[in-house]
């Protein structure tokens, strides 16, 4: 790979993102105070000291967005990996076998994608406890509708290239197919697609622990953050922007990289990249 | 004719089917843990033939089969239960907020529709050029934006700090049309922000899988005018993809609204939904869900009727 | 002396390309090209893929796809330069002075409209006659262009007629505002050969006829010859040769020309029978997910070493027999023995040794071979499967077989992007030689590629059949091709065997009518082929 054809714009979004990464990991270290210390006032403006002020029970906010980003990205991550895992695994299975797997399993997704991911997600909450793993559980299965389409989709698309039949008819296995032949071809799409399933499943957390339903206080994470502070709002203080914003500027900083992941990507007929 | 009408009355049977469907989901994803409504309604210390009672009283102690056909029965019927927290009827609770969400959505989409697909002209008018750039630009920052990033910060600045529009949308039944109309227009921009890229980005590239097409070239080789070129044979072809992309987004706007409603504490179904989650109150969950999957399926489902009808391949079969 | 029409001086024309993840690149397409055309002339340009012959072609139309665009020279058309003329002048050129007629009529039609409506489009907007003139005006070409139902037949969508039709259609476009000149695009390549043949009588006609000029942009130069008075040829966007059809189809002067002209006159002598066979395919029948049957009872069988030529358009299911022999598709009826024993119906049922032994190349080399797959992979992997060969044994294998198709080491590392078309399809026969097969399902193998390397495939093939006694199923639509390679022919037509045997038999008369009809149809690298073909097929028409 060459570095210096790394564009601008992709060079952006990776040092943020690994900036996030490593503030996320080191929270402990690098957070100034405590997670639920209360060291100054309500609603502290930004000074010196508690650069960006207090929230609304005088903890540092900036203490607490940091390990927020710790919670906020972990449970984002292990959904996504969940949906993922499960989600490319039955789709590459299900374009690899055919039959009456792939018309099972396609429905079955065409059904969950029908309800949009934010009701089914409030339907189950209402009678599930919101603790972590079920949020993981329920965003990793809802997530994995999408991801088990792209998969398929790509699988498909390359399952009937010429030279996968090529090698069907030279007796290869289904491993050899999907390891050697079809994943090889797809990854760079679905890379980028684990990219825009974690913003969406940060989006998505968040706006579920700013709707209450999500991660439980006095645990931090940045959607709970911006609804204890949103009160302030009314009375100009901005409390709640940070967090939000956080959330904006990861979201787009692994955007910018997924994207530039999707552009590197030749066709299949272009030949390799990097 | 008769093929086409054949799939059309095909995709709404199939529309239905999968409401039907969905409908069983919600229902069983309602029963994950079993039996404990009466629970929730009685309290811990509720004796066990409090619990059995309220159990009879309620139907639990009927097989989830029985419950359900039961359920969609009533909701078939219009009669939605009632809410276990407070002991209201349902319909009635949400008829005047059904009514309210429908409004900020409308609003939204009035604004939102044809801004996206004057954009998404503009985008391909000037494809490759700085405008396409900062549209596509601007376009990949605000899909990361989370609904209460856009909303807050309308609040803090509009809102709050210029004191142009309220930053809390209260609706009550004697407001006349413009006043609700200023009530609602803050969580309108905000939910159109929130659309307005999705949908310009697919509207830019339904347009240019169009105008990539060899019968464009060929209408500008026959020395046609660029505006005749768009009406007599972009338009036709680019209805149905541009229809699509406008049901798909309002289907996400109607979605979008559950947020923004609990942002700017506006009285629609989305936060009836919300407050309800949070009570544990499964027969609320259960008919605001089912509302909700129905507009979207119907969205989706006039999407597909729409490209349907206007194939030529169907319409003038051979 | 004629009036001149169209004076290309020193032509330009260049292009920004963005390859993917990189910055974009200014490339030159065409070098200076000049030539001149008068009224009521044809000409005709000829070249391989990338000699520029579209893009000159669209210069009076001062039109350039995706990117390109005229950097230098001049486009003079009558009288003026149109280079100069501005986006309003250019409009007022298109469609009215210079008309153009796309290879592919299907996707050139709006499909939403009816065809009435675009034939006369152009002639109502330059305010050229009122409706009904025009309407007449259209249904009087389409009874010229020989359309059915010249009177209702603008009253379809393009997607109610067939493709030869729609080409007519779009010619019929074209004359409608009755311009000084048009540019045919390689107007009947996408076509099937019976067809191809009718729609270049009608096209030749209505230029002869109307009086208008053309330029007649094609790659196949005995197409090119029916139609055109003068022949230029391209090659990477440079002039070869310019001159009238007879000189340029009888004494051509350069190198280059020569070689085209000579093209696919590889002979080959049919080889004597030699014992029992290797294949034999009896009583196929086939249809794809049950519905309408594309193969009915087929017979065929091949000899050790020989070459079995199947040929047929489109829908003749040629294709399909190879999925069936393959194991690809199981025969719903017939059996298929192999080197003297029955193959399984379905893939999955085959031994190691009946797949080793039966080797597939494809039409497109591109999508044939894995792009993330080196060299060294591609043909490795079967030596690997089948051989057990590692390490120094299969690197010097690898060589010998590169070697074979005439390419040396160097390519061993490389990425198929990183090979030309030619190379390509070398390699793929590479890896269908490294299993040592004793039949080779050859499936179009040279009909994306351009003459001249198309020939070099078809050379090397037959020295490779020669050195390792492979037998071939090959797979064709084009005539010229079954002439340079087969030993045995069968010609198909929508799924049944029509006529089957050696060579010398199958192409000698008498013929049954659908045999004649296709042999009739191939065009012959001589003036007045065409004529020759057209009056014969309606003596037989009118003499029966």
């Amino acid at each position: 790979m060459n570095w210096r054809r790394i564009p601008a714009s992709a060079w952006l979004g990776l040092v943020l993102t690994f900036a996030f990464i490593f503030v996320a990991v080191f929270a402990p270290w690098v957070a100034p105070y405590g997670l639920n210390e209360t060291v100054t006032d309500v609603w502290a403006p930004p000074s010196a000291e508690y650069w960006l002020g207090g929230d609304n029970l005088g903890r540092d906010l900036l203490s607490r967005m940091i390990y927020g980003a710790r919670t906020t990205m972990l449970i984002a991550a292990l959904a996504s990996a969940l949906a993922f895992l499960s989600g490319s695994v039955l789709g590459f299975l299900a374009a690899v076998a055919g039959g009456w797997l792939d018309q099972g399993l396609s429905r079955l997704v065409d059904l969950i994608m029908a309800i949009p991911s934010l009701i089914l997600a409030l339907v189950v909450l209402s009678v599930v406890p919101a603790d972590v793993g079920t949020l993981i559980l329920v965003m990793g299965l809802v997530e994995s509708t999408r991801v088990f389409r792209l998969a398929r989709a790509v699988a498909v698309d390359i399952g009937v290239m010429d030279f996968v039949e090529a090698s069907r008819l030279r007796g290869e296995g289904t491993r050899w197919i999907i390891f050697r032949e079809i994943l090889p071809n797809a990854l760079s799409p679905l890379v980028a697609e684990f990219g825009l399933r974690f913003i969406f499943a940060v989006l998505f957390l968040s706006s579920l622990s700013f709707l209450g339903l999500g991660v439980q206080p006095p645990a931090a994470d940045w959607g709970g953050m911006v609804r204890e502070n949103k009160d302030g709002i009314v009375f100009g203080i901005g409390a709640a922007l940070y967090p939000a914003g956080a959330i904006a500027v990861l979201a787009i900083s692994v955007n910018l990289v997924a994207d530039w992941i999707l552009n590197r990507t030749t066709d299949l007929k272009g030949g390799r990249s990097g | 004719m008769g093929l086409l009408l054949r799939l059309v009355l095909q995709r709404i049977a199939m529309g239905l089917l999968l409401l039907l469907a969905v409908s069983v989901m919600i229902f069983a994803a309602t029963q994950i843990l079993p039996g404990d409504v009466a629970q929730a309604i009685l309290g811990q210390s509720a004796t066990p033939e409090a619990l059995a009672n309220k159990r009879a009283e309620l139907g639990l102690d009927q097989p989830a089969v029985t419950r359900y056909f039961a359920w969609l029965g009533g909701m078939l019927q219009g009669d939605l239960g009632t809410a276990l927290s407070n002991g209201q009827d349902i319909a009635t609770s949400l008829g005047k907020r059904l009514g309210n969400t429908l409004f900020l959505a409308a609003v939204a989409a009035v604004i939102a529709v044809p801004l996206a697909i004057l954009l998404g002209l503009v985008a391909v008018r000037y494809r490759g050029r700085w405008p396409d750039k900062l549209i596509s630009a601007v376009t990949l920052a605000s899909i990361s934006l989370p609904e209460f990033f856009i909303g807050y910060v309308l609040i803090f600045f509009v809102g709050v700090q210029l004191q142009w529009l309220p930053s809390v949308s209260t609706v009550y039944d004697t407001m006349g049309f413009w006043e609700r109309l200023e009530a609602v227009a803050l969580p309108a921009i905000t939910l159109t922000l929130v659309v307005l890229a999705h949908m310009m980005r697919m509207t830019r590239a339904a347009i240019l899988n169009v105008m990539q097409s060899a019968y464009i070239e060929t209408a500008e080789l026959k020395g046609l005018r660029a505006f005749t070129i768009i009406r007599k044979h972009a338009f036709p072809n680019a209805i149905a993809p541009i229809v699509n992309v406008v049901m798909i987004n309002l289907a996400y706007l109607v979605v979008g609204v559950v947020v923004v409603e609990v942002i700017f504490v506006y009285p629609g179904m989305g936060q009836y939904l919300v407050d309800h989650v949070s009570k544990r109150d499964v027969p609320v969950v259960q008919a605001c869900g089912l509302i909700f999957a129905a507009v979207y399926i119907g969205l989706n489902m006039i999407a597909d009727v729409v490209a349907i009808i206007s194939n030529p391949r169907l319409r003038h079969p051979k | 002396m004629a009036e001149t029409l169209l004076d290309i001086r020193d032509l330009k024309i260049g292009a920004t390309v963005i390859p993917p993840g990189e910055d974009p690149q200014d490339i030159t397409i065409v070098h200076g090209v000049s030539f001149t055309l008068e009224k009521g002339r044809v000409l005709g340009l000829i070249g391989e893929s990338g000699a520029g012959k579209s893009t000159i072609g669209l210069s009076p139309l001062g039109y350039g796809r995706g990117g390109v665009r005229i950097t230098g020279g001049e486009v003079i058309l009558n009288g003026r330069d149109i280079l100069k003329a501005g986006p309003g002048g250019l409009r007022r050129i298109r469609g009215r002075e210079v008309a153009y007629v796309a290879q592919s009529a299907a996707a050139a039609f709006n499909p939403a409209q009816k065809l009435m409506e675009q034939v006369i489009e152009t002639t109502l907007r330059h305010k050229l006659a009122s409706r009904a003139e025009a309407e007449a005006r259209a249904k009087r070409l389409f009874a010229r262009l020989g359309l059915p139902k010249p009177e209702t037949f603008g009253d379809r969508y393009p997607h109610q007629v067939s493709g030869g039709q729609l080409q007519r259609a779009m010619t019929a476009m074209a004359l409608c505002p009755e311009p000084d000149l048009i540019i045919f695009d390689e107007p009947t390549t996408a076509l099937d050969v019976t067809t191809q043949i009718d729609v270049l009588a009608a096209i030749k006609e209505a230029i002869r006829d109307t009086g208008v000029a053309a330029l007649y942009i094609t790659h196949d130069l005995a197409v090119v010859a029916q139609v055109s008075d003068e022949i230029m040829v391209l090659r990477q966007g440079r002039m070869v040769e310019h001159g009238t059809t007879d000189q340029i189809i009888n004494a051509p002067r350069e190198e280059y020309t020569r070689a085209l002209v000579s093209v696919r006159s590889i002979e080959h002598e049919e080889k004597a029978p030699s014992g029992a066979p290797v294949l034999d395919v009896t009583g196929i029948t086939a249809s794809y997910a049950g519905s309408v049957k594309v193969l009915k009872d087929v017979s065929v069988s091949i000899e050790p070493g020989h070459t079995l030529a199947v040929v047929g358009e489109s829908g003749s299911g040629k294709s399909t027999l190879a999925r069936v022999i393959t194991g690809l598709l199981p025969p719903e009826a017939g059996a298929i023995t192999f080197d003297g024993r029955t193959l399984s119906p379905a893939l999955p049922q085959r031994s190691r040794d009946d797949l080793r032994e039966l080797q597939m190349i494809y039409q497109m080399a591109d999508t044939a071979m894995n792009p993330r797959q080196t060299v060294r992979t591609i043909i490795g992997r079967p030596l690997e499967f089948y051989f057990g060969l590692r390490g120094k044994a299969k690197e010097a294998r690898i060589r010998e077989l590169l070697e074979q198709i005439e390419m040396g080491d160097g390519f061993i590392d490389r990425y198929p992007a990183e090979l030309s078309g030619g190379q390509k399809q070398r390699v793929c026969i590479a890896r269908a030689l490294a299993a040592k097969p004793k039949l080779i399902i050859c499936d179009e193998v040279t009909s994306a590629l351009d003459p001249l390397v198309a020939d070099g495939i078809l050379k090397l093939l037959l020295e490779l059949q020669a050195k390792e006694k492979v037998a071939y199923l090959f797979i064709t639509h084009d005539i010229a091709t079954v002439r340079a390679i087969a030993d045995e022919i069968a010609v198909m037509y929508r799924g049944e065997l029509v006529r089957y045997g050696p060579k010398s038999k199958v192409l000698a008369p008498p013929f049954d009518a659908y045999t004649e009809l296709l042999l009739s149809s191939v065009p012959e690298m001589h003036l007045g082929w065409l004529e020759e073909a057209i009056s014969r097929r309606r003596m037989a028409s009118s003499g029966n």
